[in-house]
């Protein structure tokens, strides 16, 4: 048996039958990224004595023939934008280069103890803003579909990791399609949930409005066990949703027959690849096939995400990366005299060309005189494009679209034009303004063999049912 | 030009950042390029929609309650838990660039 190649309830069963170890299944993993990560560079730092612990626990479940928990035995990587207690935690920058944070993320605290042996933590963009991992502070991720090509970002190496083989799931941080555009390029499921649904507890703030937790799996199901597993109430994050968690892997059989699928033409426009429209054309006909009911929907402001999205998450990000000072934790500038060009030497030092780009955005965007012009705008936009939702979803109960315009670039193609960059996320970035969830899940390939994602999105709270959508069409692929 | 020099020093000033010589002529080209497709944003009259800051005022709260009260959810016992308990002064410390084992150092902060 290969023990890198299983799902959740593949690596789970496989060890509550005692066909193989938890022990094992951690070893394996390491194993593979010993012998495949130095040419993609999805991981960071690595959590063996945590991970073998947690294995050890696991195995002496199993020994006792207890029912292990939902992912007893499973290997999990974590994007290093969430804390991890004891385990080093960067946020991709050199800012955080030796932060050892007291405390556990809630997400991965409720991952953990629902069996998860937690291996390490993957690579992203510094403090999570990029569309192509290559504004790490550490080094870039290698696309394992083409070393040439990019896996996306920002949570490249949690998409990588997964693609790879190196890790049965992981969890990534989505505020502009960080899942969802990486999923797409490394060929895996990727799952923003709805905002409030995954504690954002111990999550290294980016921009608080628009910061999700969610998984990045090898399939649908996967995706559902780890939502179901990490989703709920915590108190420690406010804005965590009073709402209840439904089963969503026993949600995931219900029949699609009937169901609404919006279409919506902004997403189909200019700038969108040739073979990344007909997979997903072709995905919709396959839709229509199971008896989904296939409706035009419109979501007139759609060409105003973009713009909305960078003035809102700079304008955040510039008020939540005004905490790194050197004073506390993280990197202090040497040789300062004052206290003040300690904080701004500290700063110049410890932050890479594109964080300093948006904190300057942000800092300009909410400045006087400025203020009503884009931050005050931008918000106003932001309402009329949760608006476009709120009817759309009046006539439908999902839409479909491309999760990104084109498939993986080119590493260097579009580092020195940041707004070439930032158009990347021109489909990913209107649900994360809306707080709807999204799901990216593969539809097929283009002629170089590189992957496509197909995106859809669903009301608020309302993951079941993407789920379900997302998983009729991923079993009619592989059959 | 919308940004100028003066402009990116001021506002650097203001996020607590120096940045060289050549990061400022980058920023000047970016932040321009950048805030003039933003600008797409004045194609819209938005004089009667109401600013929205946030996702989660749209749920969760009871719309029979008034103020406040409207989001109870969102409020927990002000007790020692977790965080609050577990965090004795060596581990708060144990982070900083700089301690005398009691306090966080800084260089100082009044010029004589």
């Amino acid at each position: 048996m290969d023990l890198t190649s299983l799902t959740i309830d593949g690596a789970r069963s496989a060890v509550q039958e005692r066909k193989t170890s938890a022990f094992a299944m951690v070893k394996a993993h390491y194993a593979k990224i010993e012998r495949d990560d130095a040419k993609i560079g999805a991981f960071l730092t690595f959590s063996k004595d945590r991970a073998l612990a947690k294995a050890e626990e696991m195995d002496a479940l199993a020994a006792k023939g207890e029912e292990l928990p939902p992912l007893g035995g499973v290997p999990v990587a974590i994007k290093d934008v969430m804390v991890t207690r004891g385990v080093r935690s960067t946020a991709g920058s050199k800012i955080l280069g030796n932060y050892i944070p007291p405390y556990d993320c809630t997400a991965v605290a409720r991952l953990e103890a629902a069996g998860a042996m937690v291996l390490g933590k993957t690579n992203c963009d510094e403090f999570a803003m990029g569309s192509s991992n290559e504004n790490s502070a550490w080094k870039p991720v290698h696309n394992p579909r083409d070393l040439s090509r990019v896996p996306g970002g920002s949570s490249g190496g949690s998409a990588a990791a997964v693609a790879a083989d190196m890790a049965v799931a992981a969890l990534g941080s989505d505020t502009g399609g960080s899942i969802r555009q990486p999923a797409s390029f490394c060929g895996v499921v990727g799952l923003m949930p709805t905002y409030g649904r995954v504690s954002r507890y111990g999550l290294i703030a980016f921009a608080s409005s628009l910061d999700h937790i969610g998984p990045l799996t090898k399939t649908v199901r996967d995706a559902a066990i780890v939502l179901r597993a990490t989703a709920g109430r915590d108190p420690m994050d406010s804005t965590s949703a009073d709402v209840p968690v439904p089963d969503y892997v026993a949600e995931l059989e219900k029949p699609v027959r009937g169901l609404k699928i919006g279409v919506a033409k902004e997403y189909f426009g200019e700038g969108l690849d040739g073979e990344v429209r007909k997979a997903i054309e072709a995905a919709i006909q396959k839709l229509a096939s199971f008896g989904c009911e296939i409706v035009d929907v419109s979501l007139p402001h759609t060409k105003y995400a973009i713009p909305t999205y960078y003035i809102v998450a700079t304008a955040e990000a510039s008020a939540n990366l005004a905490r790194f000072d050197g004073v506390r934790y993280g990197y202090r500038a040497a040789g300062a005299r004052t206290l003040s060009d300690m904080y701004r030497r500290s700063r110049d030092e410890g932050f890479g060309a594109e964080v300093k780009r948006r904190i300057m955005l942000g800092t300009y965007a909410l400045s006087a005189g400025y203020y009503d012009a884009y931050y005050l705008k931008a918000q106003k936009v932001r309402a009329l494009l949760a608006r476009d939702f709120d009817e759309a979803f009046k006539k439908v109960d999902a839409i479909v679209t491309p999760t990104s315009p084109t498939a993986a670039f080119k590493l260097g193609e579009k580092v020195d034009d940041p707004l070439a960059m930032y158009l990347a996320d021109i489909y990913t970035v209107t649900a994360s303004l809306a707080g709807v969830p999204g799901i990216s899940i593969p539809c097929g390939e283009t002629n170089d063999k590189l992957p496509i994602g197909m995106q859809i999105l669903g009301k608020h709270f309302d993951e079941s049912t993407i789920l379900r959508v997302a998983n009729a069409y991923e079993r009619s692929r592989v059959q | 030009m919308k940004v100028t020099e003066q402009d990116v020093a001021h506002v650097a000033d203001l996020a607590n950042l120096e940045l060289t010589a050549d990061e400022r002529a980058r920023m000047v080209r970016d932040l321009n390029s950048i805030l003039g497709y933003i600008d797409n944003l004045n194609e819209l009259d938005t004089s009667n929609v109401p600013a929205m800051a946030q996702v989660s005022n749209r749920y969760g709260v009871d719309e029979s309650k008034q103020g406040s009260e409207r989001f109870a959810y969102a409020s927990r016992e002000d007790i020692l838990e977790g965080m609050r308990k577990m965090l004795p002064q060596e581990v708060a410390l144990a982070n900083a660039p700089d301690s005398d084992g009691t306090f966080f150092e800084v260089p100082k902060v009044i010029e004589r």
